[in-house]
């Protein structure tokens, strides 16, 4: 069932009558079958008594549009036809910035329009935005209100749109231990093999690896560990503020984050000015690489990320020091960036950030798994909470979690 | 007892103007007064069987309008005008309908874009109809009808185009019995066939092409094209009185005994209390 749900190529269908009786309805459904497509019946209405008739609403699916196409003639014919015959309806915005009335309001989940009578897919999947589409291209897209310029061709209503939930069948596969997506009372060995296994996948795929990190790793003394992940693969993209960066570089640095001595745990001398110091040095440079490039920095996750070009999108905060150099401080913009950076991202670990995960969670599609790892139960609800219910939660210490991670990772 | 009543139109402008099965063949044409003959000598069995056949005018230009069978479906005073595939037959409509209107019967017309062609793929057996589709008809067409008489419809998918509509291949004798020729259905319809219709007596593929299916049935008399000897022997031990007419002029336009005549009052096997 999980290949089948996995089609890309779906058409609903409706067929109604004396279906039962005449064998109609196995007849279709042995047409799809044989034909190379598979079917979920989605909904049916039996009649009772003889002359009543019945209805069946017919999910059907192929690997490619011919099959589907085929599929599709052939079932016409025995009284199948498509439930939706409509196109996607859609409006010029008429100012900047902001959507038409009666936008339509996207979810994270696989979404398709009608355009010219074809289903296509809407790229750039994102829950709380728009659908830009374009009908000479034949395509569409998820589209920030923000970026919304005065004539773009804007969802309007739901007619002409299909929105495919979360395949929860599919997931079996995947995370076995979903059931139940915080695992605070669950062994965190079958958590970490199964989170290490998911990261293995998403390599072999050819997809990436996504990092949205807190500065507790960096306090919890999981530095090592995050650049054992750069090394081995295993984190192709960074997502962070300017606290990570930041007691990063302090550590690599002056030996403290936030002061306590990594070695001892003892608060230093002068070790609440270490960061600003650090800050201050790396804004002197001009910048982390800089930094890297003139031998100042010399260890550390920044320094992982710079060595093996490892991009990394730092989006700051009004409570941040500093900034570094390379924190964005326009959130639109770092938003923008963040998306930028989501192509490709097969998988996402977030750990130890409440807001950047929040935030990311909110600009990915639905597909991408997420393991959030966090001290705070109510983290991963909230990430939850929000729509990014493709989240398997470890509550946890990030240090433990990582270290077993990388060990797991280790394993051939 | 009850009159039978059926339709028929004199073949005067009868011809084979067009090909839309592939038994019509331009090249070959028919003979003007052979089919006149035929056509006549079935008027006057049927007359003499005792039915009150009602006559349409031939009309020029419209040479399969002696096929009254497609005119449509009659259901007790409700008569169910075709919509015909081919645009050649689509002109014969309104000539039908003005008939229907004029005789006491209400027409109905199907939506738009759905086929349906009348008596010749639809056919009572008992209570329930049954009917061919793919070729001439299509599908929602009759699920569209049964919802409107709503009786059971059973539709059944032609596969052979040489038996394009349903009463060349499948032929109701009486509630619970009937003949058809299983090569012109696909597995699932001879099921339904089969599941539904307790007594079918099945006609071989040599009879079948004779046009032995497209049978006339008054009473127990079962009027057939000549030469099906099989059949009509089949159908003696059944306890019917087989007549055998030499209808070949209009078997070379893919009709027979059935196609030339529209039963007015219900047919033999149907029951629509």
């Amino acid at each position: 069932m999980s290949s089948s749900l996995k089609s890309a190529f779906v058409e609903e269908v409706e067929i109604e009558g004396h279906i039962i009786d005449s064998l109609l309805l196995p007849k279709v459904l042995d047409e799809i079958l044989t034909q190379g497509g598979s079917y979920v019946i989605k909904e049916i209405q039996v009649g009772q008594r003889q002359a009543d008739t019945s209805y069946a609403r017919i999910e059907v699916r192929a690997e490619t549009p011919e099959v589907l196409r085929r599929l599709l003639d052939g079932i016409h014919d025995h009284g199948a036809v498509p439930v939706s015959s409509s196109d996607c309806k859609y409006v010029a915005a008429d100012l900047d910035g902001a959507f038409p009335e009666q936008f339509y309001s996207t979810t994270n989940y696989r979404t398709q329009v009608r355009l010219g009578g074809e289903w296509i897919d809407v790229e750039d999947q994102e829950m709380d935005c728009g659908i830009l589409v374009d009908p000479e291209s034949v395509s569409a897209r998820c589209i920030p209100m923000t970026e919304v310029k005065a004539g773009d061709r804007i969802v309007v209503g739901r007619q002409g749109l299909r929105v495919f939930p979360s395949e929860s069948q599919a997931r079996h596969s995947l995370f076995e231990f979903m059931a139940s997506p915080v695992s605070s009372e669950k062994p965190k060995g079958v958590t970490v093999r199964e989170i290490a296994a998911a990261m293995k996948r998403c390599r072999e795929s050819g997809e990436k690896i996504l990092a949205v990190l807190g500065p507790a790793v960096v306090h919890t003394g999981s530095v090592e560990h995050i650049c054992a992940l750069i090394r081995m693969g295993y984190l192709n993209v960074l997502f962070s503020g300017n606290a990570l960066p930041t007691h990063d570089i302090e550590l690599s640095l002056y030996g403290t984050s936030l002061g306590i001595s990594a070695d001892h745990g003892l608060p230093t001398e002068e070790g609440h000015e270490h960061h600003l110091r650090a800050i201050n040095t790396i804004r002197r440079l001009g910048g982390i690489r800089t930094a890297v490039e003139r031998g100042v920095l010399k260890s550390g996750i920044m320094y992982e990320c710079i060595k093996h070009a490892i991009p990394y999108v730092l989006a700051g905060s009004i409570r941040d020091d500093g900034p570094l150099p390379e924190v964005i401080t326009d959130v639109l913009v770092a938003q923008r960036t963040m998306r930028e950076h989501i192509h490709g991202v097969g998988f996402a670990l977030m750990v130890a950030t409440m807001l950047h995960a929040i935030a990311t969670g909110n600009l990915l599609p639905a597909w991408v798994k997420v393991a959030c790892v966090d001290i705070n139960p109510a983290t991963v609800t909230k990430l939850t909470d929000r729509g990014s219910i493709q989240t398997v939660g470890v509550v946890t210490d990030a240090e433990p979690f990582l270290r077993a991670l990388v060990s797991e990772l280790a394993k051939s | 007892m009850r009159t039978p009543r059926i339709l028929m139109c004199s073949p005067d402008y009868y011809g084979i103007e067009y090909e839309i099965n592939p038994w019509m063949s331009k090249h070959r044409g028919s003979t003007p007064e052979r089919a006149q003959q035929q056509w006549r000598k079935l008027y006057e069995t049927l007359v003499g069987l005792g039915v009150k056949v009602e006559l349409m005018t031939p009309q020029p230009g419209l040479p399969d309008l002696v096929f009254t069978a497609n005119a449509g479906l009659v259901f007790h005073q409700r008569f169910y005008s075709s919509r015909f595939r081919h645009e050649v037959r689509a002109r014969e409509t309104p000539h039908f309908d003005a008939w229907a209107a004029t005789h006491g019967f209400e027409v109905y017309t199907l939506p738009e874009g759905m086929y349906f062609e009348g008596a010749g793929d639809a056919l009572f057996c008992g209570k329930i109809l049954f009917a061919g589709y793919r070729i001439r008809s299509d599908v929602r067409g009759h699920q569209w009808l049964g919802q409107s008489i709503q009786r059971l419809v059973l539709p059944l998918e032609l596969i052979n185009p040489y038996f394009y509509h349903l009463d060349t291949c499948f032929c109701p004798l009486a509630p619970g019995e009937a003949l058809y020729f299983p090569g012109a259905f696909d597995h699932y319809g001879q099921r339904v066939l089969q599941a539904h219709i307790p007594r079918l007596l099945e006609v071989s593929e040599s009879d079948a092409q004779r046009f032995g299916c497209n049978a006339v049935v008054v009473d127990k008399t079962v009027i057939i094209n000549a030469g099906c000897d099989k059949l009509s022997s089949d159908l003696a031990s059944w306890g019917y009185r087989p007549v055998s007419l030499e209808l070949g002029e209009f078997i070379k336009s893919g009709g027979s005994a059935k196609c030339l005549t529209l039963r007015l009052d219900g047919e033999e096997a149907a029951i629509w209390d």
